[in-house]
């Protein structure tokens, strides 16, 4: 059974997603992240400018705009924390 | 007489209409605390998660960062005063000044200079009126806060506390610029419709909760770091001011429209009040007066009688 990743991605001011995904990927300062479901945890700082992608069941791609971001996985899931936060334009798709 | 009671109308209209524009603040408040106390929600998760996360970092970080670690030798002190921008809200200033002032006060005695900056239009008129020096000051804001506000504030903050580590006793360290060692914040915290109470605290440097396995009984996870958790600090930890003050905000517009709604409610019943007692005052003296004119006619029906019947 494929588990799946509970993913919050909260700014300052508001709840921006919660759900369920089966990939959530975003770019570190270090480098690109994929997180999967039963990945260890891990603290990282997004890089500036920065794009949250959140592959649902389905194939279903939500695409967020984070500045000043930070991604906290745990056991129970993935919390992107972010000062700003906006859905993607279109265009800003690669 | 009718002049009197011509008066006395006058006066009960201009309180009917200040008491329709009391109303209509006291309602208008009253959404703003509704709206107030959402955002306070809302803002709830990102306090909630940041604050996780820190304390996950500084159980595995060396916690010797600059704003982590209190200074042994306090010179200046900092000190942020969030006021109002609009009066007409009791005694929701003058309570957050005076708190300031305590706070100020009993920094000076510990024999530290201070610096102090104001958000808030009525706190800013209040100290420059008393021709204080203020270190810093915002307005514009103090209703509706966004989180662009706070981080203003909190960047100018840092900087100076930063720039406080290298000053001397009097003087400028080699960076030039006279900062502070430690930041406190006086805000008014919401805690119910009807209590919104000044309080100080401290802002930095701050204390983070260090979590061991001992302690919870549950294995903390071991967490990976990118990058590593020295640098990640120090980009948290101006993050976690910002929003230690965005939060601060939030809650003094709350407490502001609630002492604004409570200010304008007793002006309402007030007005009301004094509206029941001129009306009364008015129709005794518009009685008085039919009273009056009538004893002058039976008087000078009288009168024209009698002088009838000694013809």
């Amino acid at each position: 059974m494929a588990k799946e990743l509970r993913v919050e991605l909260v700014a300052v001011e508001e709840r921006v997603f919660t759900g369920t995904a089966e990939l959530v990927s975003a770019r570190t300062t270090e480098g690109e992240l994929g997180v999967l479901p039963g990945h260890a945890p891990m603290l990282g700082q997004l890089a500036e400018p920065g794009q949250v992608r959140i592959k649902q069941a389905g194939g279903n791609e939500i695409v967020y705009d984070v500045s000043g971001g930070f991604v906290s996985v745990t056991g129970e899931g993935v919390t992107v924390l972010a000062e700003s936060c906006a859905p993607a334009t279109a265009d800003a798709k690669h | 007489m009718a002049g009197q009671v011509r008066v006395l109308r006058r006066r009960i209209r201009a309180t009917r209409s200040t008491k329709k524009i009391t109303k209509a603040m006291e309602l208008v408040a009253t959404s703003r605390i509704a709206k107030a106390q959402e955002r306070v929600a809302a803002s709830l998760p990102y306090a909630r998660a940041i604050t996780g996360v820190l304390t996950a970092l500084a159980s595995n970080a060396n916690v010797n960062h600059p704003l982590l670690v209190p200074r042994e030798n306090v010179r200046r002190a900092g000190v942020l005063l969030v006021t109002s921008d609009r009066g007409l809200c009791g005694g929701y200033n003058a309570n957050a000044i005076k708190t300031a002032e305590q706070l100020l006060t009993k920094l000076r005695e510990e024999g530290k200079q201070t610096a102090l900056y104001v958000i808030g239009r009525k706190g800013i008129s209040y100290y420059r009126f008393r021709g204080r020096e203020l270190a810093g000051t915002w307005s514009g804001f103090s209703e509706q806060p966004r989180f662009d506000n706070a981080r203003e504030v909190g960047e100018t903050l840092i900087s100076a506390f930063v720039a406080g580590a290298d000053d001397g006793d009097d003087h400028a360290g080699a960076d030039g610029i006279l900062g502070v060692d430690e930041l406190h914040i006086v805000y008014t915290q919401f805690k119910s419709l009807m209590t919104q109470t000044a309080t100080a605290t401290f802002l930095a440097p701050m204390q983070v909760e260090e979590r061991t396995t001992e302690e919870h009984g549950q294995l903390l996870p071991a967490y990976e770091f990118e990058p590593d958790p020295d640098a990640l600090l120090d980009a948290l930890l101006p993050k976690y001011i910002n929003t230690r003050i965005y939060a601060a905000l939030l809650d003094s517009a709350a407490s502001e429209s609630a002492s604004r709604r409570r200010a304008m409610k007793s002006a309402t019943d007030n007005a009301e009040e004094m509206i029941k007692r001129l009306t009364r005052e008015m129709n005794s003296a518009r009685q008085a007066a039919i009273t009056q004119e009538i004893s002058e006619i039976v008087g000078g029906v009288d009168a024209l009688a009698a002088a009838g019947s000694e013809r």
